[in-house]
């Protein structure tokens, strides 16, 4: 059976949940290979066998850390002709659409970004994707060269497939170009306790409505009554109230989870873009008018400030 | 010796109209208003204020596109960048990322350059991949989805803000940027400016210029394939509740039942 390149995303060896999707996806093609870079490797390859990688390719140097991109790209190269794989999956984030952009030029294949889903075809794998603000749903197909293709977290349910995952190293040598942008400094963010906003199944996001950053508790609080991560809109970003790294839409995160619920904001086709493919979609706006209301599973026409603390009560008090 | 920026726009369909796929499934530039990418004037922006702090900086911006891109170029002229130049071909139709990148990097090779400014991504295809392309094929280093830029003594050094870190970076000269829609926000065009930029050359290369032939770009040689392309369903009306007190428990009696609690 053809091998399946899976471009591993962790920290530390902690394998994040993205990965596993792609596992669970690429098993539809082939036999999932995984390429881990960085530390950790014996710790993640347990996991990623258990999702039914065949073996762990594995690589550690200081490159990876010390310079941006070009090195990944490098050894994911080295994986990719050691394995001459069917097709190459990498988790649609910033670094993995970069990673599989030099990587397709490389090898001179076709790229994909940002599937939704993927099936075996008769000419190779089939990506959906959600386009134009996911007014429009595509299936599209790498021509030409091994398909790279990156896929949005929550794409897929992870599944469990015990494989070997045995790892192996994989020689990397590093190229001119893998040294030329220098990571002077890292600061890492400081972890809110809650769940990754693409990863997580429930959003609650808040937006112009909310008023001011001392308020934002109030989404907070809703947010960990249902277990979920924080969203917030740009005009909330931009107006300092929540970092960028909440932002959903065009220009932040996409998000697909089961339940997204949108108070204080009108449902701009920019932040649109970010979560109308999310399954469930709630809102609480008091202006009936607004637009958010045409995608609704749910609305309710009322002061946020009024109805999420009641909301939140509700829910911790039937939750007991 | 002057510093060349050249900045890399796209012309695309307003996001705010009603966007669509043609029959051939490219996306529909004809039947749409199309302007300078918004994303494209944050590049614009930065490259302005680089020049503004060099000694002596000359700003190009560049497109690859259909006869009516000509429009972002001017609005990218009339923020103040001081030439433009354009890559249109009827065999251009339908290039991919690929595809889009090879023209533009063979185009900039031709101009001549020492900083590349790309946006994040376009607001049509989105995918955010041409910079890290460009990069590559051109061999610089890539300094990526900054929000925060300077360039001094030949380095370039910026903010990339992930998921996990922030980081600073640094890279010499030559190399590729792309800035984020955090970097500042765009100038507007003035009046002077609009006038200013009727009388910026504008330069028009075809394929040949650039010495790509036909059988490396275009639709029938795109490196993928859109196979199908269907409206999404509109979303089935929901339930609306005016809140009169009880709006958060109703919500609340929603969630219960779609099993949420
Ligand atoms: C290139 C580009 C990229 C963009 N990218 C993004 C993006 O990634 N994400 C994004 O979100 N936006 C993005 N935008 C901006 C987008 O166009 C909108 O400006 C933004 O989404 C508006 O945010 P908002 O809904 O919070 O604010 P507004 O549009 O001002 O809406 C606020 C809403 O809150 C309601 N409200 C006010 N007070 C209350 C109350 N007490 N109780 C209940 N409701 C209340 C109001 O009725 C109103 O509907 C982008 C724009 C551009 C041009
Ligand atoms: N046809 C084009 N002409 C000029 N620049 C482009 C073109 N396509 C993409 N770019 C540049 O590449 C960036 C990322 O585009 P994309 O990878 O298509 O999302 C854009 O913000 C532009 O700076």
């Amino acid at each position: 059976m053809a091998e399946v390149l899976v471009y591993v995303d962790h920290v530390d060896g902690a394998v994040r949940k993205p990965t596993l999707e792609l596992l669970t996806l690429a098993r539809r093609i082939g036999e999932p290979v995984a390429v881990h870079l960085g530390a950790g490797a014996d710790a993640a390859a347990k996991t990623l066998g258990e999702y039914g990688a065949v073996k762990v390719l594995a690589a550690d140097a200081p490159e990876f850390a010390d310079y941006l991109v070009a090195p990944k790209v490098d050894a994911l190269q080295a994986a990719y002709e050691a394995v001459s794989p069917a097709a190459v999956l990498l988790p649609s984030n910033a670094e993995g659409k970069e990673i599989a952009a030099r990587l397709a030029v490389r090898v001179g294949s076709g790229i994909i970004t940002d599937a939704v889903d993927l099936e075996a075809g008769d000419e190779g794998p089939v990506a959906t994707q959600s386009v134009f603000a996911a007014s429009y749903t595509t299936k599209s197909r790498v021509t030409k060269g091994t398909p790279v293709i990156t896929v949005k977290p929550n794409s897929a349910a992870p599944e469990a497939a015990p494989a070997a995952g045995a790892v192996e190293q994989l020689a990397v040598t590093f190229g001119a170009q893998a040294t030329g942008t220098k990571v002077v400094s890292r600061t890492p963010r400081e972890s809110t306790g809650r769940p990754e906003l693409t990863e997580a199944a429930i959003v609650v996001s808040g937006g112009r409505g909310v008023n001011g950053a001392e308020n934002f508790p109030l989404i907070e609080a809703l947010a960990d009554s249902l277990g979920g991560a924080v969203g917030a809109s740009r005009a909330a970003v931009d107006a300092g109230w929540y970092p960028h790294t909440n932002q959903v839409g065009q220009t932040g995160k996409s998000v697909s989870p089961q339940l997204y619920i949108a108070a204080g904001i009108s449902g701009a086709i920019q932040h649109r873009a970010g979560m109308q493919t999310s399954k469930t979609i709630v809102a609480i706006n008091k202006d009936e008018e607004a637009p958010i209301f045409e995608l609704v599973d749910y609305g309710v026409v009322g002061d946020l400030f009024e109805v999420v603390p009641q909301l939140t009560d509700e829910i911790k008090s039937r939750k007991g | 010796m002057s510093l060349r920026i050249v900045v890399t726009v796209k012309y695309v369909p307003d996001a705010t109209g009603d966007r669509h796929f043609a029959e051939d499934l490219t996306v529909d530039r004809d039947d749409v208003d199309g302007l300078l990418s918004e994303l494209d004037e944050y590049a614009v922006e930065q490259a302005l204020q680089i020049k503004e702090e060099a000694d002596d900086a000359e700003v190009t911006v560049l497109t690859v596109g259909p006869e009516d891109a000509t429009d972002a170029l001017r609005k990218a002229l009339s923020m103040g960048a001081d030439k433009a130049v354009h890559v249109e071909d009827d065999d251009l139709h339908g290039t991919d990322a690929l595809g889009t990148s090879l023209v533009l990097a063979k185009a900039l090779e031709h101009v001549g350059y020492d900083l590349v400014v790309s946006g994040m991504a376009s607001t049509d295809g989105g995918m955010g991949v041409v910079p890290a392309m460009l990069a590559e094929r051109l061999g610089v280093p890539q300094v990526t989805l900054l929000s925060e830029v300077k360039v001094e003594g030949g380095k370039v050094t910026g903010r990339r803000d992930g998921d996990a870190a922030s980081e600073r970076l640094e890279a010499s000269l030559p190399a590729v940027v792309s800035v984020t829609d955090q970097s500042g926000e765009a100038r507007y065009p003035s009046f002077k400016g609009i006038m200013a930029a009727k009388k910026k050359p504008v330069e028009t290369l075809d394929l040949s210029d650039l010495g790509i032939e036909a059988d490396e770009v275009g639709l029938d040689n795109a490196w993928t394939k859109v196979e199908e392309a269907a409206e999404r369903p509109a979303r089935t009306a929901g339930k609306i509740v005016k809140d009169e007190g009880q709006g958060g428990k109703q919500l609340a009696e929603f969630l219960a039942g779609q099993k949420f609690i």
